[in-house]
C-alpha cells in the first residue's frame, strides 16, 4: 500500500526533520516495514554531502565476521575518494553500516560514484549539495532518532513509509530512490508499475544502473534519465504518464523543486495543501494534519495532473 | 422475519440477532438485516432495536487522543443515553468516524475526516464541516450526508439509498458501483465516475471527467459542466421536464442550485448495448443443441 508524504518551504528553512518525521509517522499504517527520507538542506557550493550503506541492516546479525569486512568496505571507499581528488570534510556513521561524508570535490561526480560503487556491497544512497537521503527499515520515529533527524533544518523534503510488496523488505529496496548519479535528485511512490522490465531494459541499455528489483527505482532512473538529457522537470513527469504503465503517484525532489504526478487511472491517493508559504502533500489528510492542526482546504489531484512547485 | 417478533428483536444483542435473522446459517436463505419499509405505513420508520434519541438533546465529543473504535463506541453509548444531536469536535483527518450508524441521529463533525466516513449507515442525518477522504458515505442505505468542502475518491461507493451531498469537488470513481440514492456534488468530479453504476442518480454541477458513466448498467447521471469522455455504454438521453423539476427541487433543497437554473445539465443513462444477461455463453449454446 505504502505511503508517501513531501511538504516544501517556499523562500525559508524550516525543521524539515521534525515536520517529515510527524508526517511519516501518521502514516505508518499504511507501511511499517520501512521508513525513508530525502530532506534538502542548506548546502555549501562546492562541497557534497555523500550517504551511504556499506551493508544491510539485516547483514549485521550475520556474524562476527561482518564487522571486519564493513572496515575493509569503508576502507576501499575512503581510497576512491582519495584517487578522485576529494577530501573528505566530515565523516559521520550514524549506524556500523551507514556512512555520511562531507566531501569538497571539483571533479567528475558520476564517474566518482560509479567507481565507489565498484565496491561490494556498497551503495550509495545519495549525493548532492542539499540532499540528505536515509532510510532504513522500522518506523518514523525508529529512524529520526537513529539518524538524529528530529531537528534538520531545511525547505524541502519528501519521504515514504513501505509496505513491502513487490520485493524484499531491506534497506535497498526502501524508498526514497536518488536518481543516481545526478546530484540532489529523489523520488517516492506510491503504486504498481507494470511495463517495469520493459523500462528497466530500456534503462539499462542506455547505461543506467539497477541496485535493486524494486520497481520504484525504475521513476528515480527514468526521472534522472530525462533531466540529464536536459528535459524539465514538469516535461518529465508529464511524459511519465505516457510511457510507464501501472498505477502509481509519485514525488520527486530537486535542489530547489518539488513535483508530483498522477497516473491516468488516478488509482492511488493523494491530498494536497497548498499555501502562500507552505505546499504540504500526503497519502491521506491524517499525515498533513500531524504538522497543520488547525482547519485547512485541502483536494484531491486529478487524473494525469502533474504538478512542480519552487522553493 | 415471521417467527420473530419486533419485540423480540429489540431484546436481543447484535449477535443473537444476527442468528435470529438467519445469517449464521449455512443456507443462503435470503433474509438480511435489512427491512423493506412499507411506504404507506404511517409507524415504524425505524429498526425495532434502534435506541430512541432526541434530537433536542445535544452533546460533544473531542476526538483528540482517542481511536476511531473509541469514538464510534462513545457516539453508540451516547446514543444508548438518548442523545439525538452528537457533535465530533477535532477530527483532523481520521479514518472511519460515524460508520454503522442504523438509526436517526443527528452528526455533526466539525472538521475534516479521513477515509470512510459515515459509511455503512442507515439513517442518520450527518453534516461534515471539512473535507472527506475516500469513500465517503460507501454503502449507506438512506439518511443524508453534508459535506461542506471537497471530498475524495470513490465518494458514495455502492450507496442504495439516501443523499450524499459534497458542495465542493469531488475526486475520481464517484458513485462507483451505485445502487440507489442520490449523490449530488456542487463542484467538479474525476474520472471514472458512476463507474458500473445499476441504479439511482448522480448530479454533478461543474465538470465531470474522462470515462463518465463506463458500463453503466442503469441510473441517471445529470452533468452540469463538461463532460471530458462518456464511458462504454454511457450516451446522452433527453432531459425532460420531468427531470427538470427533479433538478430544480433537489438542488434548492441543498441550496446548490445554479444561477443559471437546470436547463444546461446534459443527462447520461445507460445505452443497454452491453446487455446481454440472456445469452448464452457458447459452450452453453452447444449443450441445448
Amino acid at each position: 500500500m505504502c505511503g508517501i508524504a513531501g511538504l516544501i518551504h517556499r523562500g525559508a528553512s524550516s525543521n524539515v526533520g521534525g515536520e517529515m518525521t510527524a508526517m511519516l509517522q501518521a502514516l505508518k499504517h499504511r507501511g511499517p516495514d520501512s521508513t525513508g527520507y530525502a530532506v534538502y538542506g542548506e548546502g555549501s557550493e562546492g562541497d557534497y554531502i555523500m550517504r551511504l550503506k556499506v551493508a544491510e541492516a539485516e547483514d549485521m546479525g550475520s556474524g562476527s565476521r561482518i564487522h571486519g569486512i564493513i572496515e575493509d568496505r569503508i576502507a576501499a571507499v575512503e581510497a576512491i575518494l582519495g584517487e578522485h581528488g576529494a577530501s573528505v570534510k566530515a565523516k559521520e556513521a550514524p549506524t556500523e553500516y551507514s556512512l555520511r561524508y562531507i566531501l569538497s570535490h571539483d571533479g567528475d561526480t558520476a564517474r566518482m560514484a560509479n567507481h565507489i560503487e565498484e565496491t561490494e556491497g556498497v551503495e550509495i544512497l545519495s549525493m548532492g549539495n542539499g540532499l540528505e537521503l536515509i532510510k532504513d527499515l522500522g518506523d518514523a520515529s525508529d529512524v529520526a532518532g537513529l539518524y538524529g533527524l528530529n531537528d534538520f533544518q531545511g525547505t524541502h523534503g519528501i519521504g515514504h513509509t513501505r509496505m513491502a510488496t513487490e520485493s524484499d523488505v531491506d534497506i535497498r529496496s526502501a524508498h526514497p530512490y536518488w536518481a543516481f548519479p545526478y546530484n540532489d535528485i529523489s523520488v517516492v511512490h506510491n503504486g504498481q508499475i507494470t511495463n517495469y522490465w520493459i523500462m528497466r531494459r530500456e534503462m539499462e541499455r542506455k547505461g543506467h544502473r539497477f541496485m535493486s528489483n524494486c520497481d520504484s527505482e525504475l521513476l528515480a532512473v527514468y526521472t534522472a534519465h530525462n533531466l540529464a538529457n536536459g528535459v524539465a522537470l514538469e516535461d518529465s513527469l508529464r511524459r511519465s504518464i505516457d510511457e510507464i504503465d501501472g498505477v502509481f503517484t509519485y514525488l520527486v525532489a530537486t535542489k530547489d523543486q518539488l513535483g508530483m504526478a498522477k497516473d491516468t487511472m488516478a488509482a492511488k491517493p493523494l491530498v494536497l495543501y497548498e499555501s502562500d508559504n507552505l505546499i504540504a502533500m500526503a497519502s491521506e489528510e491524517v499525515a498533513i494534519r500531524a504538522i497543520l492542526p488547525q482547519e485547512i482546504d485541502t483536494y484531491d489531484p486529478y487524473d494525469e495532473e502533474v504538478r512542480v512547485w519552487q522553493a | 422475519m415471521a417467527s420473530v417478533t419486533d419485540a423480540e428483536l429489540k431484546e436481543m444483542t447484535q449477535e443473537e440477532r444476527v442468528k435470529a435473522l438467519g445469517m449464521t446459517t449455512e443456507q443462503l436463505t435470503g433474509k438480511s438485516m435489512y427491512i423493506e419499509f412499507d411506504p404507506d405505513a404511517t409507524e415504524r420508520f425505524e429498526y425495532p432495536w434502534a435506541p430512541s434519541v432526541d434530537f433536542n438533546k445535544r452533546t460533544e465529543v473531542d476526538c483528540d487522543g482517542k481511536t476511531t473504535t473509541e469514538v464510534n463506541n462513545q457516539i453508540r453509548a451516547l446514543m444508548a443515553e438518548g442523545y439525538g444531536t452528537i457533535v465530533l469536535q477535532n477530527p483532523r483527518g481520521m479514518h472511519s468516524l460515524g460508520v454503522g450508524i442504523l438509526s436517526k441521529l443527528n452528526l455533526i463533525i466539525d472538521g475534516s475526516t479521513g477515509y470512510f466516513s459515515t459509511g455503512l449507515i442507515d439513517g442518520p442525518n450527518v453534516r461534515i464541516t471539512g473535507r472527506v477522504g475516500w469513500s465517503c458515505g460507501e454503502n449507506m442505505m438512506a439518511g443524508t450526508v453534508v459535506v461542506e468542502k471537497n471530498a475524495g475518491s470513490t465518494f458514495g461507493a455502492a450507496i442504495r439509498g439516501g443523499d450524499l451531498v459534497c458542495r465542493g469537488s469531488v475526486g475520481s470513481r464517484t458513485g462507483i458501483d451505485m445502487k440507489g440514492g442520490t449523490i449530488l456534488v456542487g463542484g467538479d468530479t474525476g474520472a471514472l465516475s458512476g463507474f458500473m453504476m445499476q441504479r439511482g442518480r448522480m448530479v454533478v454541477c461543474g465538470n465531470a471527467g474522462k470515462n463518465l458513466g463506463d458500463s453503466m448498467y442503469d441510473g441517471t447521471i445529470y452533468v452540469g459542466g463538461e463532460i471530458q469522455s462518456c464511458g462504454v455504454d454511457a450516451v446522452e438521453a433527453e432531459l425532460t421536464d420531468l427531470d427538470k423539476a427533479w433538478l430544480t427541487r433537489k438542488l434548492t433543497q441543498y441550496g446548490l442550485m445554479p444561477d443559471k437554473g437546470v436547463d444546461h445539465f446534459t443527462k447520461i443513462v445507460a445505452g443497454k448495448q452491453l446487455w446481454n444477461y440472456d445469452n448464452l455463453e457458447p459452450n452453453e449454446k452447444k449443450l441445448i443443441l
